[in-house]
């Protein structure tokens, strides 16, 4: 059996940052697998602009910023394999793939890198009332369709979540000459970043509707030709009498990302609320040396910050690799009150490095205090006038103020007036 | 000039039971037509049950249900053989949760003994140490050892694809709109025109009794049943390791929870009488039974690894009954209606008794020589994958060219099954085959690549594909040429 340092599984935005982050640390022996016929993974659809501001200070379309990265991967000489389909790894980290190229391949890892991105929650997920048919499609499926094949999947069009993808495909799709009639969102407020909200809706005239979601679907001729959107309550039930029924070809789905890991569920990984795996500082699961980051770890709005995570893996394999025991004792990154998830969700001792916290709040808030606490030892409040569910939060906290006698830590929100 | 073409018999309906009884002609010297109103077999009732091949210890003994139950249930080792066909014997447990709910267990076991069933009465305690994850206020259960489950499409597709391998036809989008009778032949009005036969068999499922008023009037009428279900994902095996039926009532055997063929979880059904005969809906009341209904019986089921929710229709009939029978006026013309659960199990032993008891007294059964019961052989990666060897994968790079993730269904497979006698022409009738969509993304990843496979196979353009019958295309227009 080849063995292989480095195995990163999923070459897409954090799966190439992650490769090449552990190659300049010095893992030479890496191999990328990537199952489709490319690099890239999603961004190779994404081909509306927006990318990269944080990474190169400049707007770049999905191939665009994804190109830079492969370009990368190809100067470094970092080897990858296409059409490479991860079946399976265990716990020694032996890893199965079947490859176009070779049948069926068993390589032993140092360490791996599950970097394999997520899924949409589709009708079955959400149990959508009413007709099985054509015409019900995820959003991201539609894109794919429209920007790789160049096939159109509907002419009049009700978008149901306002997802990113739900609403950048609003505006491609009215561009391509779909009407889209409007976007109904379950939730009191959109769970879009506000620039899309902007710029997908708000410039093309198409209604965002709140609290709203489809109570009925009806079909003819095995084709989609009604949609009833309903008025819910606070425990999302449907409010008689508020029916609104829409004829229409096509109900778009954009009600949420889900990560993808399979692999890990497999050798029974824990997983966090995120349904992503539970890890620490270095992004290393409960399993010593497999090591996870991007959207497979909790989805992301933005793949600058993708990139970043993938890096943040990448070193952690790194060290890993290089002999650093990371797998000591850990304490527990608890998530308080208005807090959703926080990852990492478990912090390794000894604290060498200054941690980046993640987190998403629960609910649309204003002025606030996010505060972070050690045992009951006050380390970090920092100020924010407004946070939202669709905006991932990002704080980092310097490893003086965690260093000294570390217990349980949690983040949560205080309001300003109360304190 | 005319020349009209009198089959021996035509089957109307392509369904489990069509299918089963075309693969049993096939056997035979005789030039048979299948007539499906679908664009692909098994594609109503078939397509949408709990998969169950019952063990008989249940229907009413003397019944039809009964007999063909128990009689089917012993065929299905050699035929899920013959037609390489997924199928575990898990056994069924029927529980009481309730001590008023044990006479009624009593009364089964000795329904049982009638219908000739073996089975055992377990207590409380026994129940709990073949499902750690029961309800654990379980009084006792019925043990049929002999239950199993079964991939329930690739049943019929295969029994068809046998049949047409051994000299059947069939006819898709082929609706049956009126059947007159001549001196020695009879005449059958389709949507693609008409047919002749000297025998007709109608196996047309919940629209079965609609094709035998085509010629006489009758005393038996379906009245359709919707049954919603919950599927959740394959992610962990022992949520439960035999079929779980709650106590049957008048309605049926009630919401079970059970492991499917492919590893996944299946709950439901509910029982509903509906008018529409094609009402495939689903709704939130009536799943929130099916939910009330399971947890009752396994408290712990994960609702978030429901991947899907669906409907099927059974073709329940006024004579709480299998009909299977000559028409009143005509011998040559054969019902075999009401085939409601347990249909599935039941479907292999009524084609036995169809062409045995009441086809042969009507036309010469001569035995071919060439008779092969076998279909060719199913690839599939996750097989291979399981026999952890590279012999197959290695000469078949096809089969590592995986385009299903979920399900790691290979190109290899796809390719496969489109160049088979009784090939798919939708999305859902390649799904059906290959399982591929049947995951977790519900085909979010693979759609694309599959609709562009199954036009590049037919020469057609992708806006040509349909998701399932035709009319449900999923593409409305082209937009731009990519190379």
């Amino acid at each position: 059996m080849e063995r292989i340092d480095l195995v990163v599984i999923g070459g897409g935005s954090a799966g190439m940052a992650a490769a090449i982050e552990a190659h300049n640390r010095g893992v030479k022996n890496v191999l990328i697998l990537e199952k489709d016929g490319n690099l890239g993974g999603i961004l190779n659809q994404c081909i509306h602009n927006g990318f990269g501001l944080t990474e190169f200070k400049e707007e770049l379309t999905g191939p665009e910023y994804l190109q830079r990265f492969v370009d990368q991967v190809k100067e470094l000489h970092i080897p990858y394999e296409l059409n490479a389909y991860v079946s399976s790894i265990d716990r020694n980290k032996v890893v199965t793939y079947s490859s176009k190229k070779k049948g069926l391949v068993k390589v032993q890892a140092k360490a791996i890198i599950i970097a394999t991105g997520c899924y949409e929650r589709n009708a079955g997920a959400i149990q959508i009332p009413g007709d099985r048919c054509a015409g019900i499609i995820t959003a991201g499926t539609a894109q794919k369709y429209l920007n790789i094949h160049g096939y159109l999947c509907g002419k009049r069009i009700v978008i149901l979540g306002s997802g990113d993808i739900g609403l950048i495909m609003a505006r491609r799709l009215t561009l391509e000459g779909a009407k889209v009639i409007c976007v109904s969102e379950i939730m009191p407020y959109s769970n879009g970043l506000n620039r899309n909200i902007a710029q997908c809706l708000n410039d093309f005239n198409i209604p965002l509707y709140l609290s709203r979601s489809v109570s009925n679907v009806k079909s003819k001729d095995g084709r989609l030709c009604k949609v009833t959107l309903s008025q819910v309550d606070e425990k999302f039930q449907f409010i008689k009498g508020t029916e609104m029924e829409i004829e229409c070809d096509t109900l778009i789905l954009s009600v949420g990302l889900i990560p993808y890991i399979s692999l890990l569920e497999y050798i029974d990984c824990p997983t966090s609320t995120t349904k992503g795996a539970i890890v620490d500082q270095y992004l290393q699961t409960d399993i010593e040396g497999i090591f996870t980051c991007g959207n497979c770890l909790h989805v992301h709005d933005v793949v600058d910050f993708v990139t970043n995570e993938g890096r943040e893996a990448g070193r952690g394999a790194a060290l890993y690799i290089q002999g650093d025991k990371l797998n000591n004792k850990s304490i527990l990154v608890k998530p308080g009150e208005g807090v959703n998830y926080v990852v990492p969700q478990k912090i390794a001792l000894p604290i060498n490095d200054d941690i980046s916290f993640k987190f998403r709040v629960k609910k649309p808030i204003k002025d606030v205090n996010i505060v972070v606490k050690n045992g009951d030892n006050l380390i970090s409040k920092i100020v924010k006038p407004v946070l939202i569910p669709s905006e991932m939060v990002m704080i980092n906290v310097k490893k003086e103020k965690l260093m000294d006698n570390p217990q349980d830590i949690t983040i949560y929100l205080e309001n300003r007036n109360n304190g | 000039m005319y020349l009209m073409i009198c089959h021996d018999v035509i089957i109307i309906g392509a369904g489990i039971v069509g299918a089963m009884i075309s693969r049993e002609l096939s056997k035979y010297n005789l030039d048979v037509l299948v007539l499906e109103k679908e664009n692909d077999v098994g594609n109503k009732t078939t397509n949408a049950n709990s998969a169950i091949v019952h063990s008989g210890y249940d229907p009413v003994p003397g019944t039809l249900k009964a007999r063909f139950n128990v009689e089917g249930n012993k065929m299905f080792d050699l035929l899920c053989d013959e037609l390489d066909v997924p199928f575990y014997r898990i056994g069924s447990l029927t529980v009481a949760l309730y001590d008023e709910q044990l006479p009624l267990l009593k009364s089964l076991q000795e329904r049982s003994k009638q219908n000739g069933v073996d089975v055992e009465l377990l207590t409380g305690e026994e129940v709990k140490k073949l499902e750690p994850n029961i309800n654990p206020i379980v009084k006792g259960a019925l043990l049929a050892k002999s239950a199993g489950i079964v991939d329930p499409f690739n049943l019929c597709v295969h029994a068809m694809e046998n049949a047409i391998d051994n000299g059947v036809k069939l006819e898709r989008n082929c609706r049956v709109e009126d059947i007159t009778k001549s001196d020695n032949y009879y005449k059958i009005s389709t949507t693609k025109g008409d047919y002749f036969s000297k025998i007709v068999i109608n196996a047309a499922g919940v629209y079965s009794d609609k094709i035998a008023s085509m010629i006489e009037g009758i005393d038996w009428k379906i009245t359709p049943r919707k049954g919603e279900y919950f599927i959740l994902d394959h992610y962990k095996a022992g949520l439960v390791n035999h079929t779980i039926f709650p106590l049957p009532n008048e309605k049926g055997k009630g919401i079970l929870v059970s492991p499917t063929s492919s590893g996944n979880y299946i709950l439901g059904p509910t029982s509903e009488e509906v008018l529409d005969r094609d009402d495939v809906s689903t709704d939130k009341d009536t799943l929130n039974m099916v939910r009330t209904g399971a947890t009752g019986m396994v408290p712990s089921i994960p609702f978030n690894q429901v991947i899907r929710v669906f409907s099927g229709m059974r073709a329940t009939c006024t004579r709480h009954d299998f009909v299977i029978e000559h028409s009143k006026k005509y011998n040559d013309f054969i019902n075999v209606g009401g085939i409601e659960s347990p249909g599935l199990v039941s479907s292999p032993a009524i084609a036995k008794y169809v062409v045995e008891s009441l086809i042969r007294p009507l036309i010469q059964l001569k035995e071919k020589d060439d008779f092969n019961p076998r279909v060719r052989r199913y690839h599939r990666l996750y097989n291979e994958l399981l026999k952890d060897s590279n012999d197959f994968l290695k000469d078949n790079h096809d089969y590592c060219d995986v385009i299903c993730n979920c399900e790691k269904v290979t190109l290899g497979e796809i390719k496969d099954v489109l160049s088979r006698s009784c090939p798919p022409y939708s999305v859902k009738a390649l799904k059906r085959r290959t399982r591929a969509g049947f995951g977790k993304c519900q085909g979010g990843f693979c759609q694309p690549r599959i609709v562009l496979l199954l036009a590049k196979h037919y020469g057609v353009s992708p806006l040509a594909i349909p998701l399932d019958n035709d009319g449900s295309e999923i593409l409305v227009e082209k937009i731009k040429d990519n190379k």
